[in-house]
């Protein structure tokens, strides 16, 4: 377990850009999460960590060691891979007793290790296995007891639950965060998938054109987005965003109602122009237009729209966010 | 009906195109092949063409034969060092192309060659690389000091006669022969390192292996229908060669010091004029190498899917 800290970190690939100045500290035992659109750096940080990469500048701080030109056995750190990269010649206990063989380890205390790891991902039956021969989500966990064998100082999780189903995917979820605090390793997660970032991260850092735009715990990133790339990047259906004179607007859709439903006073009021409703059970999607501008509202009450009609809606003062048209930046007002 | 019609029927087209290699494989493998098959079990020779029957006794006259089980052995031995020197040079060749240096092409452009160039040409070249009077390799050892002076390393006559040693005449043919083998399994083992996905080798630099480690542990053991392949493809090109034998050494020198199956095969056959002895020593090993040649396709595929 342990601090990691990048100061002023850049990777250049040629003339590109990957990463372009991050600072960012991560806590002793912190889950932080990297969130971002592909291309934006964020898989380019991790391998940074990782030292699967070499930062063209700044420093790379992991247990207040600089580590920038350290090979990444050294560095105590391990990483779950997108794909799993499982060894596929080798059997699962093989898998995962690899890590802890290139130590050099005795071959008991291997065998304790690797069961330690087995039992607590619950794959304990699977270890004579091959790769081959489990399934995607028992696949993952080996990947990541894998991980964990070694007790490293940093984990890395690079999209570990993108190519599980929908189904698995959200139960993997919620033991990954559940362990990660039972062994509380610090971890840093890559994503582009904002629903496992707000679910697992205990910190959210929001990148995009290789540095990071916002940092911050889930419901700050959420709420209070520091700039219209992290208003429009986090939440589904993204922010609604109205021109207005220098300044734009922005409201979340299930902020957005039918006036006579809020029970507020200071509320901004909008001629809502109905184009389509999508109904998906627990609530419906209303898509339409104020003006000029298309806007969206998550409307989960029952309350009578119909599509071409035009409605009264508002939004409470406090629920609109400002920001610059110039840089996109948030104003306080 | 047009004729771009009837060709646009399937089941006119597919003919047409098959039959030519249809053709050449009856014409140029298959009767051959039947023709040898039937002068193995006769008396036929080039001055006496009457077909007469004599079942096995070509066979069992080639293992009573000293030159015949000579050239076998030669035959293993030319074959299995092949292989292994094959294997290991063109597995680090590999490893050298995969990565990205300064110069790579013209590096590449040199292990390619020997394909292109060839092979009795090549060889050509190098005959006169181990000529017995002018060979650079002895100017270049005579001027090391090496040799010819009294008490030089390698003797104090003034050349080596490479080709005219036993031993040497041996270790010249399979080197040459692993020149002109070694682009083939290099292509082979670098299309096989280029499909091990990259993540693999990166979660095992992480897991803390070292560069020798992953080669052994990981590398290897993902290559193995890969190299299975190459071994099997080097044998059967080796096993069934005579081009190298036959321009360096003729077989020689005396007796059948460099004398393979394929090359006496071809003396005794051709020039010799005993076509029945002849098509038994050619045949001698067919089941095995068509067994051999029946894993490679086996192996070949197995390759893909990884």
């Amino acid at each position: 377990m342990a601090k990691v800290e990048l100061i002023g970190v850049k990777k250049y690939f040629g003339h590109v850009k990957a990463v372009d100045g991050v600072d960012l500290v991560i806590k002793d035992g912190e889950f932080v999460v990297l969130l971002g659109p592909s291309g934006s750096g964020k898989t380019t940080l991790m391998r940074l960590f990782a030292g699967l990469e070499r930062p063209t500048e700044g420093k790379i701080i992991i247990d207040g060691e600089v580590v920038n030109e350290m090979p990444p056995r050294l560095r105590g750190i391990a990483m779950v891979f997108q794909s799993y990269a499982l060894y596929p010649h080798k059997t699962v206990f093989k898998n995962i007793a690899f890590p802890l063989m290139v130590e050099g380890l005795a071959r008991e205390d291997i065998k304790k290790k690797v069961e330690w790891a087995a039992g607590l991902l619950a794959i304990g039956h699977l270890l004579e296995r091959l790769p081959s021969q489990v399934s995607g989500g028992e696949r993952q966990r080996v990947a990541i007891a894998r991980a964990l064998v070694r007790r490293p100082k940093v984990l890395l999780m690079d999209e570990p639950l993108s190519n599980l189903d929908a189904k698995v995917r959200h139960t993997a979820r919620e033991e990954l965060k559940l362990f990660q605090r039972e062994i509380g390793v610090t971890t840093v997660y890559v994503t582009h998938d904002q629903t496992e970032a707000m679910g697992l991260g205990d910190r959210i850092a929001v990148m995009n054109e290789g540095v990071i735009r916002q940092i911050g715990v889930p419901d700050d990133i959420y709420h209070e987005p520091a700039n219209i790339f992290v208003a429009g990047f986090v939440g589904v259906p993204p922010m609604n965003f109205i021109d207005h004179d220098s300044v734009i607007l922005g409201f979340r859709p299930e902020t957005f109602l039918p006036s006579e439903l809020i029970p507020s006073k200071d509320l901004i009021r909008f001629g809502f122009k109905v184009e389509r409703v999508e109904n998906l059970g627990s609530y419906r999607l209303c898509y339409g237009i104020i003006g000029k501008s298309k806007v969206i509202s998550n409307l989960s009450l029952r309350y009578p729209v119909k599509e071409g009609e035009e409605y009264d809606f508002s939004v409470r003062v406090e629920d609109v966010r400002y920001f610059d048209k110039k840089n996109g930046n948030r104003i306080e007002r | 009906m047009k004729w771009r019609d009837i060709l646009d029927r399937e089941s006119v087209l597919a003919p047409l195109l098959l039959l030519p290699v249809v053709l050449y494989v009856l014409f140029f493998v298959g009767f051959p092949f039947i023709m040898s098959f039937v002068y193995s079990f006769s008396n036929i020779t080039v001055g006496n063409p009457d077909f007469k029957f004599i079942g096995i006794s070509n066979f069992t006259d080639l293992i009573q034969d000293r030159i015949f089980l000579k050239s076998l052995a030669n035959t293993f031995i030319f074959t299995f060092v092949s292989i292994g020197l094959v294997v290991i040079l063109s597995h680090i060749l590999a490893e050298i192309l995969i990565r990205e240096f300064k110069g790579k092409w013209i590096v590449r452009f040199l292990v390619m060659m020997p394909w292109t160039a060839p092979i009795a040409l090549g060889t050509i070249g190098y005959l006169w690389f181990l000529d017995s009077l002018f060979s650079p390799i002895d100017w270049l050892l005579r001027r090391l000091g090496l040799l010819g002076k009294p008490g030089a390393v390698l003797g104090p006559m003034s050349n080596m006669y490479w080709l005219g040693i036993p031993e040497l005449a041996m270790a010249s043919v399979i080197l040459v022969h692993v020149w002109r083998l070694l682009p083939l399994g290099t292509v082979i083992l670098i299309a096989g390192i280029n499909s091990i996905p990259k993540e693999i080798t990166e979660a095992a630099q992480v897991d803390g292996a070292g560069y020798f480690r992953r080669l052994f542990h990981i590398n290897i053991p993902l290559l193995f229908p890969v190299i299975g392949v190459t071994v099997l493809f080097s044998t059967l090109f080796t096993f069934t060669d005579m081009t190298v034998v036959w321009v360096l050494t003729k077989g020689g020198p005396p007796s059948h010091s460099t004398q393979v199956l394929a090359s006496l095969a071809f003396l005794k056959g051709i020039q010799g004029g005993d076509l029945a002895q002849g098509a038994a020593i050619a045949l001698f090993f067919f089941p095995v190498l068509a067994g051999l040649a029946a894993i490679v396709l086996r192996l070949a595929k197995k390759a893909v899917v990884i």
